[in-house]
């Protein structure tokens, strides 16, 4: 009963905060109410035995994702009014998606309910004593599907690349600090001393 | 006895029972947070050879509850441009956020509110929504200081975090295990079976990367809690009190105390981590030789102890050390500490592996 509860009451703040994230007015307030909604399905997960999965959500997506996300929406100058215009005309687009995203879900767990998940069945590993499911998960993405796990790393790698290559500018005449050259610069290089006969002073060119 | 017993085991028991717990340890920090903050400004007064709060109460002692009152009544400013609601909730995340962490800190044997499998990722998790308190405190507060001072905290933030889990995965791969309990158990018996040296005698080699390791976490520690020298998102030269700036009164003071609970907390992960946590080094035999509650009181004296001493150095560090630079910080983390970390990784896993067997 204290699941249901706790499923209930989950699985109510995920989708209400999920409207609100479309609806709120300020793009800030969205990137918030988008973070409750990870969280919220961050508790679904814990409820169902994938503390693991959990745990790497909140890192993951609300620990960094949506702190980027938040970094570049407040740095926006957005304007609120013209936002809104486009949201009627969307609309019929978003609908088909979301649409073709709600049968695909209903029909994966039909066929779930029916035929169970796959035979051969990886299924949802629940922690036990001797096996915890950071152990299940690590033994299956490491032996089964290492292959697409590296190949999810090169994804990544390969967006971080050109992520770095579309925004590196080098610009000329730009002063950086070398601590290596900075530490190892001796004194005969940096002082040097000058004989200034009285009353004659010296002039700039000379200290060059 | 069995009545007793039978009692915790049932539901209304179990709550009552966690409930006492996560009360004793939040009144606990926040009575020993009090002392700590004073502590904080008499050691910097020691080192600039000043004599530092000494009014209140006997050697000021009293000082950080009198600054209590003065915040708690004081009138709350909220700016009338600000965001209201998320003015006032940033800084009740930051306090919430950094008490729920210590949910997963073993003090001794089994004294410990949630003794979860995945511990360490929980404080991870936990820790990377500790920026949230400072971005909205900085977004909402609608003003310029606040806002530059929320945007260097959150890059400071993320960048430190990076290397700081990394440093942690060396100290999973000693371990084995995620969980907290176990990690410190493993590290029981003579200090050189502490991580920080290596982890004992199956893994001793490794306490050629485990010191580094050790002290880039501490190093981490004090850029992700923003204590000096990396205090940018406060850097009162040139942003006058970075996020805080519109804060006054209670939030303000909940801003403070999340700052020093999760520095407390730090304290304790460098110690939990590294330091055999309530381990005090002495050979396990001896330890099991004495009665009972007194082994407990030792352990639990002992973890204290070093969270103190971890504190010690922190707050040595403010008083030594000039602030860096906004772009030395940032060289710092990603172009020394995630490089060097991720070596220990490799290194570590690859003795892992090969020299000791999965």
């Amino acid at each position: 009963m204290l699941q249901g509860i706790a499923f209930y009451l989950l699985a109510t703040v995920a989708v209400v905060s999920g409207l609100l994230v479309v609806t709120a007015r300020n793009p800030v307030h969205s990137v918030l109410w988008l973070i409750l909604s990870f969280f919220s399905a961050a508790g679904l997960f814990v409820l169902l035995g994938a503390e693991f999965l959990a745990m790497l959500l909140v890192v993951v997506y609300v620990g960094a994702v949506a702190v980027l996300f938040l970094f570049v929406v407040m740095m926006l100058d957005v304007d609120f009014v013209r936002l809104r215009e486009g949201y009627a005309r969307y609309l019929p687009l978003a609908g088909i998606v979301a649409g073709v995203l709600l049968a695909e879900m209903i029909m994966v767990s039909i066929t779930v309910v029916q035929g169970g998940a796959a035979k051969a069945a990886i299924g949802p590993v629940v922690a036990t004593a001797d096996a915890t499911n950071i152990e299940a998960i690590g033994r299956v993405l490491y032996t089964d599907y290492v292959y697409f796990f590296q190949a999810a790393g090169i994804v990544l790698l390969i967006a971080m690349i050109g992520a770095i290559v579309l925004t590196l500018r080098h610009r000329p005449g730009v002063r950086r600090q070398d601590l290596a050259v900075q530490a190892n610069r001796e004194r005969a290089k940096a002082v040097e001393v000058k004989s200034v006969s009285t009353g004659q002073g010296v002039t700039p060119e000379e200290l060059l | 006895m069995d009545a007793a017993t039978s009692f915790w085991a049932t539901p209304l028991g179990w709550t009552l029972a966690t409930l006492g717990g996560i009360l004793i340890v939040t009144v606990g920090i926040l009575i020993s947070l009090a002392f700590l903050l004073l502590a904080d400004r008499k050691i910097w007064a020691g080192v600039q050879m000043r004599k530092g709060p000494n009014v209140v109460g006997p050697f000021g002692l009293l000082q950080s509850f009198a600054d209590f009152f003065k915040f708690v009544l004081k009138e709350i400013v909220v700016p009338s441009g600000s965001d209201k609601v998320v003015f006032l909730a940033a800084p009740l995340i930051t306090f919430v956020l950094a008490f729920i962490a210590w949910a997963v800190i073993p003090f001794a044997p089994g004294w410990v509110i949630s003794d979860l499998n995945v511990g360490i990722l929980y404080i991870l998790a936990i820790s990377s929504l500790g920026v949230y308190g400072i971005i909205m405190g900085g977004w909402a507060s609608n003003s310029k200081y606040p806002f530059l001072g929320s945007l260097r905290s959150a890059a400071q933030m993320v960048s430190y975090e990076v290397s700081m889990g990394l440093v942690i995965i060396n100290v999973i791969l000693l371990a084995g295990t995620m969980n907290l309990t176990e990690i410190v158990t493993q590290q029981q018996g003579a200090f050189w079976n502490w991580n920080m040296f290596g982890g004992g005698a199956g893994t001793w080699p490794t306490i050629i990367v485990m010191i580094p390791m050790t002290v880039v976490f501490f190093i981490s520690a004090l850029a992700e809690t923003n204590r000096p020298p990396f205090d940018l998102p406060e850097a009162e030269s040139e942003l006058v009190a970075g996020y805080q700036v519109e804060y006054s009164s209670t939030p303000y003071l909940l801003f403070m105390i999340g700052e020093y609970a999760n520095i407390v907390f730090m304290c304790a992960m460098i110690s939990l981590l590294f330091c055999g946590g309530w381990n005090p080094g002495l050979p396990q035999a001896w330890l099991d030789a004495l009665p009972g509650w007194l082994e407990q009181a030792i352990y639990l004296v002992t973890f204290l102890a070093k969270i103190v001493f971890w504190f010690f150095m922190i707050a040595l560090t403010k008083a030594f050390v000039p602030r860096y630079r906004y772009d030395q910080l940032m060289r710092l983390g990603w172009k020394i500490f995630l490089p060097t970390s991720l070596i220990a990784v490799v290194a570590v896993a690859a003795w892992r592996v090969f020299a000791v067997g999965a």
